[in-house]
């Protein structure tokens, strides 16, 4: 049966996320040869929508109003159901984002449907579409699909390999107008924390720390290696209840589930909580003082070491490879 | 004020999980309160002390969830309430626990509602916001502070690490983050009191509910264990010959730099 499925575009820092075009690529599994729609909602969205097309939309619709210039939960539930109520679609996509988790269940409850979340597979069966998450924070897995009715499913960052781009595809561009009244809530401020912008969820490399890195300072040489690599930095539960860093960097059952392509633990030790967190990542590398350390049971490579020298050797070793490849 | 905390008993975040029959085996298992909801706990006792009012805690779940509920009484919740499915429903999903919990909560003069952003087990953070769009009420989930102003509230929110301010006014739902509080343990006069404290059970049947009302929307075909990890390689030799091996080996053989 070919389905129409809606999937958000989502923005940061008025480019498109990655997560989005991986939903584009989880709605073409969806709609089985049907349409696969675009939403763009905000303030002006307008020129990305060519984007959504290239990376596999059919069709882009925008929702543009100067209230809808911040996220807001009324305001974007109001922009999207417009969007529902002119194209009755048979699917919805989301990415398993701040925004796709804050706004999927008002939508879900609105409409009285069934909501898969934090999906991180998508397959096609005799015509049923079943999604695959994680439950307890990843130490199990679950495959799961929706009983009737609506298809809607958040899609985790990282995990669906998004369609080649293609720059010669067209497909049309229109506006839904919505009326946008009476937001709730107001945001006053937003104090931005995450320095470089590589957020937890979406990086491609992460480095963490763990109670080995002892102090706030300790953290810098993480830092480093983290700038050569591109990647973010996070932290075991140990670290942020010591007070070495914020509790918004932190990885585990208590805290963020990250799936990078790459997993630096440094000075982790690798409790059950922390690997429900991280385990799933591609490769692991473990550096830890102790040769038992748990951490190197679920690692790729380890080395059996102080971090403070390990990571700086690091850092300039990547450098030059870096360098090397250029 | 009137405060209400939804509450959800979970596995114990240091338990091993393991399959039998298709379902997650819970045998021996330690069970706490949802490591997330023991903040909305805490920050509902805080603001009850604060503003004056009284803090109901509820639950949907079995007769073990009673336990949970202790805790969170002996922690200075002032009622609990446990709706019990486990005679009426086999699964429920999140549309179902939302459900339960609107119909329940429909008729009761709200303030404020907290729960936690997500439950450690389920892990989809869905029944909070399903509530709150059941009553026809604003939300804000992941909060990491908040403070109350009359019908006034200022809240900040963690925002995949930024921190949104927001303000916004009551009767309101949030979903408590990491970082909001320190969640206390019960005191030993605090277990004695929790003993006496009203617990009411209720079911479905009591909330005017069928089976049929609150049928799950999602069906699991299956439930399995992450492919388990072959033990990898520590490198040996001398430190500065390890990195140079691990740069290589990251770049020819994982080829994830």
């Amino acid at each position: 049966m070919s389905r129409k499925v809606i999937v958000l575009g989502e923005t940061r820092e008025g480019q498109l996320r990655n997560v989005s075009f991986e939903a584009i690529a989880a709605g073409k599994t969806a709609a089985q040869g049907g349409e696969v729609l675009g939403v763009l909602i905000g303030d002006s969205v307008q020129s990305l929508a060519q984007e959504m097309i290239q990376y596999g939309a059919d069709r882009v619709l925008t929702v543009e109003n100067e209230k809808l210039g911040h996220y807001t939960s009324d305001g974007f539930a109001q922009a999207l159901l417009a969007v529902i109520e002119q194209e009755q679609p048979d699917g919805i996509l989301f990415g398993h984002t701040a925004l796709g988790k804050d706004l999927s269940p008002k939508i879900a409850a609105k409409l009285g449907t069934g909501l898969i979340s934090d999906a991180t597979s998508i397959s096609e069966e005799n015509g049923d579409v079943l999604f695959t998450r994680p439950i307890y924070s990843g130490k199990a897995f679950e495959k799961i699909m929706v009983e009737d009715g609506l298809l809607f499913a958040t899609i985790r960052p990282n995990n669906i390999e998004p369609l080649q781009k293609d720059d010669t595809r067209s497909g049309d561009v229109s506006s839904v107008s919505a009326s946008i009244s009476d937001l709730r809530t107001i945001i006053q401020d937003v104090v931005r924390k995450s320095t470089d912008g590589v957020d937890l969820s979406e990086a491609k490399v992460i480095i963490a720390g763990g109670r080995g890195v002892k102090s706030g300072e300790g953290f810098q040489p993480l830092k480093e290696l983290a700038n050569v690599l591109g990647g973010a930095v996070g932290a075991s539960r140990g670290a942020c209840d010591a007070d070495y860093c914020d509790y918004s960097l932190q990885i585990g059952q208590t805290g963020k589930v990250v799936t990078p392509d790459l997993y630096i633990a440094c000075g982790i030790s690798g409790a059950i909580q922390h690997l429900a967190g991280m385990s799933n990542s591609k490769v692991i590398v473990a550096i830890n003082k102790d040769p038992e350390a748990e951490i190197f049971k679920v690692a790729d490579y380890g080395i059996v070491g102080d971090l403070f020298e390990v990571v700086p050797m690091l850092t300039e070793e990547f450098k030059k490879v870096k360098a090397g490849s250029l | 004020m009137n405060l209400y905390v939804l509450l959800k008993r979970t596995f114990d975040t240091e338990e091993k999980i393991s399959i039998s029959g298709g379902r997650i085996q819970e045998d021996g298992a330690e069970f706490i309160i949802n490591p997330y909801d023991e903040y909305a706990v805490e920050e509902a006792i805080q603001l009850r002390d604060e503003h004056g009012g009284e803090v109901t805690v509820i639950t949907v779940g079995s007769d073990e969830s009673e336990k949970q509920l202790r805790t969170a009484l002996a922690m200075g919740a002032d009622k609990a309430v446990l709706i019990n499915s486990e005679e009426d429903l086999d699964e429920g999903d999140q549309y179902t626990t939302a459900k339960i919990l609107t119909q329940y909560l429909k008729d009761k003069e709200v303030d404020l509602i907290l729960a936690g952003n997500v439950a450690i087990d389920g892990g989809s953070g869905q029944v909070g916001p399903r509530v709150a769009e059941g009553l026809g009420i604003p939300y804000v989930t992941t909060i990491t502070d908040i403070e109350v102003n009359g019908s006034d509230v200022s809240i900040t929110r963690d925002v995949e690490g930024d921190s949104e301010k927001i303000s916004t006014s009551l009767p309101l739902l949030v979903t408590c983050q990491q970082g909001l509080n320190e969640p206390r343990y019960p005191s030993l006069p605090g277990i004695m009191k929790a003993k006496k404290k009203p617990l009411e059970e209720l079911e479905l049947d009591d909330l005017d509910l069928e089976e049929a009302d609150v049928a799950s929307k999602t069906k699991t075909i299956d439930i399995f264990m992450p492919p388990e990890k072959a033990a990898g390689r520590v490198l040996e030799g001398d430190l500065s010959d390890q990195v140079k091996e691990l740069a290589g080996l990251l770049r020819s053989e994982a080829k994830v730099i």
